[in-house]
């Protein structure tokens, strides 16, 4: 094995009295791709804040390039040649790429003379890696993947040896995701060393040369990715084993559920963001709407679910309009029989601070069997949310509980547990495993299948491809506002993420 | 890890957390009292047999608390539904002319019992009024709340100097204030209550408005933790996109929740415009709507922290004025410094303790921490 990058050894930290790394021992190979899965909450990220000085462990060391280094601040760790593009860029949004990459490197009162020095080097760097990017660009025009390239290039203009990466592709297309892996290849062959933080597996088995698993705070295992299977990672990350592929049955379309004819949307700053879109969603199937990040997705599912106003189109639910132009109430609508499961859950689905028995009730507080009067009958719903609990099997199983103590996974459940006991006949669901662990996923997927089956109409917006794959009957593809393209079940990633990144539309214009 | 901090046990949130702010906050404020060169041991003596050290000292000390009960509900009340209503104030002072237009149309005809609820419902209604403009403008407008209430305090110390220098002003009179009231608009003194503690109390302002305090405190309570209202008020509170989510109006919270707010802050003027005083004087408000803040932070927006923080202040007043009567070198001033510590401490500077505090208990007991409910959360 070639000389160690980095070694930790024996790392220890605790967040009062959690155990969020527990005697972590890695060593990372110089000049490969290393790739670190886990769960949420696994303590991924509090390791690779450790090694960029974010925070200080309580014990244990680190080793970069066989030295013991002391890493107490982000700036010692870029001096021992560490690097990190985190998941949310840390740019200035009206700053140029050339100002964000001296950024905390300025040099003296007037930039003149750093600025010039910067240019040169980026130009040095796009010919040497092919990480091209306009200099004078402002980062807010820039497409995410091209903001994404200007993290690299700051850390890489400050020296990094070692670069980290943080969920690299959880904003890109697939297109732009498998540039950004030629980049890492590339970045591989010029002897950097390359650290990848991810739960997709695809993109671990995809690129690394080295893995390792980490489960509630310890790292459970470090395998060579070349003799290692998708299922045992999984396995290894969970603790059991688990199903990746949902099993389905073909579905039985029914009439039509949800109607949306030529529907647009402008957000407050009055850019269009769903530009005259049409499509229908029958009872007994589930429509996905695949699409990047931003291309208008939100927007369409908080129109449908009322929390959000149209500029003009219609939609109609089981034949009779929603009043969309207008302001519908989203409490009306799931009297109607509209259920929805926010994007957001931490801030719109639930309430964290609530109880979690409290959140139970959210947006059907105002039904009969909750209330005595203008009081709230707490008993019943304390004791309809532990049927829930037992139902959803929601850990840990208090319904005294604060919401926000929960994981992510279980938080999830509550949502869905509380949208889909009400028996709607239309589900409309936003991201419903961003930031679930794997165990979660395979039941939460479960239940949207179930869902299906029992003949509910289920509107499904996600930008993991995989989840809308294995879930839709249908797929509808959002670019840039607009519905783009609709394929069945069958449609491959590639034809999909062509349409995702609007390949074909632009062609079909010129 | 998104919590950074373990939790801590509700005693040591609740109780031992405010105890340690505010045992720094008077630490600090002795260290003020001994630049002026007074002995802050012997001041801290005088202060609290000044507040507590007799029937007459007590009476008074709770004949503050009254009005700070009200005003801190009233904070308390908008800081649920997300709303920081600086207004308590304004509202209490023109909750006051409802006080007082009631008694003085009815202190001839009808006896005090008949009168009071009248000048509640006087009083709440008024002082929602007052504060349905600024929460009309948040809900419909977007004028920001803070910025408005503040300016209505304003209008409202200029509508009453109006008022009372000309139209409620007895003819001849050369005093900005209403007649008194007769027998029918006074409220009868706690006098009684404070015997049956076996204080003996000759003259004291500690009026029936203590009792009304102490129910509207239940009544929030009630309102904020156990209705369908109060339910929808901390949901809009906590998270306006998820009231939203929910069907929940926003106008119609901001608007309901600040009207509760500022009747809760009208009723304030009951306790010295009907209790002690018996007539409608200028600023008999006295900052009490702006220590109804501070109260409302310290008691964490609970009735049940609300009523001993608004005690506190009251012996702060109370304690505070025979302080500065005792030791001229302490001024009143000093006292308005002493309770700004607290604010400070109390409120502004709440968390600075909790870190170390936390961090101490993780070390003594893991187990109490929450934290085996965490785990199991992960698995």
């Amino acid at each position: 094995m070639a000389e160690a990058a980095i070694e930790l050894v024996g790392i220890n930290k605790s967040f009062g009295a959690v155990h969020a790394n527990r005697d972590i021992h890695l060593e990372i190979p110089r000049g490969t791709i290393h790739g670190i899965i886990g769960e949420n909450g696994a303590g991924k990220s509090t390791l690779m804040s450790i090694l960029y000085g974010f925070y200080q462990a309580d014990s244990g060391e680190i080793r970069v390039a066989g030295r013991p280094t002391s890493i107490s601040t982000p700036n010692d760790a870029i001096a021992a040649g560490i690097g990190m593009v985190h998941q949310h860029f840390m740019l200035v949004q009206n700053f140029t790429v050339l100002e964000n990459v001296i950024l905390g490197a300025e040099g003296e009162a007037l930039l003149g003379s750093s600025i010039a020095k910067a240019r040169a080097e980026l130009v040095r760097l796009e010919k040497e890696y092919g990480l091209e990017v306009n200099p004078n660009a402002i980062i807010e025009e820039l497409p995410v993947g091209l903001q994404q390239r200007v993290e690299i290039l700051k850390a890489l203009y400050r020296g990094a040896e070692i670069l980290i990466l943080d969920e690299p592709t959880g904003v890109l297309t697939p297109a732009e995701a498998d540039h950004l892996f030629r980049i890492l290849a590339q970045l591989k062959d010029e002897g950097k060393t390359i650290v990848l933080i991810t739960h997709k597996l695809r993109e671990i088995m995809a690129i690394t040369d080295n893995v390792s698993v980490m489960r509630q705070g310890q790292m459970v295992a470090t395998r060579k990715t070349a003799e290692t299977t998708v299922e045992e990672l999984a396995e290894l990350m969970v603790g059991r084993r688990v199903l990746l592929q949902v099993e389905k049955g073909a579905a039985k379309p029914g009439e039509f559920k949800l109607s949306v004819k030529n529907l647009t949307v402008k957000d407050s700053r009055g850019v269009t963001m769903v530009n005259d879109v049409s499509f229908d969603v029958r009872a007994g199937e589930i429509v996905g709407i695949a699409g990047v990040a931003g291309n208008g997705q939100s927007e369409l599912l908080e129109t449908i679910a009322g929390i959000r106003r149209a500029e003009s189109g219609t939609v109609m639910l089981d034949g009779k309009p929603i009043d969309v132009t207008g302001l519908a109430d989203p409490g009306e609508l799931r009297d109607r029989g509209l259920a929805h499961v926010p994007e957001d859950r931490h801030y719109v689905g639930l309430v964290l601070p609530f109880e979690e028995y409290e959140n139970s009730i959210l947006g059907y507080h105002d039904h009969k069997q909750y209330l005595r009067g203008p009081f709230l009958d707490i008993e019943a719903i304390r004791a309809d949310a532990r049927e829930k609990i037992e139902k959803y099997d929601i850990r840990p199983t208090n319904e005294r509980l604060k919401t926000a103590n929960f994981s992510g996974g279980n938080q999830q459940k509550i949502v869905l547990a509380r949208e889909m006991e009400k028996d709607p006949g239309v589900l409309v669901v936003g991201q419903p495993t961003r930031g679930v662990d794997v165990g979660a996923i395979e039941f939460i997927h479960k239940r949207l299948i179930d869902m299906r089956d029992a003949g509910k109409a289920v509107l499904l917006v996600s930008v993991e491809l995989d989840e809308i794959r294995s879930l839709s009957d249908r797929i509808l593809v959002m670019f840039d506002s607009r519905i783009v393209g609709e394929r069945d079940s069958e449609a491959s990633e590639g034809e999909l993420g062509l349409l995702m990144a609007g390949v074909e539309q632009q062609e079909a214009a010129e | 890890m998104s919590a950074p901090y373990a939790k801590l046990p509700a005693w040591a949130d609740y109780g031992l957390i405010p105890v340690v702010n505010l045992v720094v906050a008077f630490a600090v404020a002795g260290l003020v009292v001994l630049l002026v060169g007074e002995n802050p041991f012997r001041a801290a003596a005088i202060m609290v047999e000044g507040a507590f050290g007799g029937g007459r000292n007590i009476a008074y000390t709770l004949y503050y608390s009254t009005s700070f009960i009200f005003t801190g509900l009233a904070v308390a009340v908008a800081f649920h539904g997300g709303l920081f209503n600086i207004g308590g104030e304004g509202q209490a002072y023109v909750g006051g002319l409802g006080v007082a237009l009631v008694c003085l149309t009815f202190d001839s005809v009808l006896p005090w019992w008949l009168t009071f609820p009248l000048a509640i419902l006087g009083a709440a209604a008024i002082g929602a009024a007052w504060a349905f403009i600024p929460a009309y403008l948040q809900a419909k407008r977007g004028s920001h709340i803070v910025i408005t209430t503040i300016m209505f305090n304003f209008i409202a110390a200029s509508l009453m100097v109006y008022l009372l220098v000309g139209v409620l002003k007895p003819a001849g009179s050369m005093a900005p204030q209403t007649r008194t009231f007769l027998d029918g608009g006074q409220l009868p003194k706690l006098n009684w209550l404070m015997e049956a503690f076996g204080f003996t109390v000759r003259s004291s302002p500690f009026n029936i408005s203590f009792l009304l305090a102490l129910l509207c405190a239940f009544l929030v309570w009630l309102l904020i933790w156990r209705t369908k209202l109060g339910y929808e008020i901390r949901t809009q509170g906590f998270s306006p996109k998820a009231a939203r989510y929910a069907g929940i109006g926003e106008a119609r919270i901001i608007i309901i929740t600040m009207m509760i707010s500022g009747a809760l802050a009208g009723m304030m003027a009951l306790n010295p415009v009907m209790g002690d005083q018996n007539r409608l004087q200028l600023d008999f408000v006295t900052g009490a709507g702006f220590v109804g803040i501070a109260v409302a932070l310290m008691g964490r927006s609970h009735p049940a922290g609300i009523v001993p923080a608004a005690i506190l202040f009251g012996m702060l007043y109370q304690g505070g004025a025979e302080l500065a009567f005792e030791m001229p070198a302490i001024s009143r001033d000093m006292i308005v410094i002493i309770q700004g510590l607290v604010i400070l401490f109390a409120g502004a500077l709440e968390h600075m303790f909790r870190p170390s505090v936390q961090a101490l208990f993780a070390s003594l007991s893991p187990k109490s921490m929450g934290v085996t409910a965490a785990r199991q959360g992960d698995a």
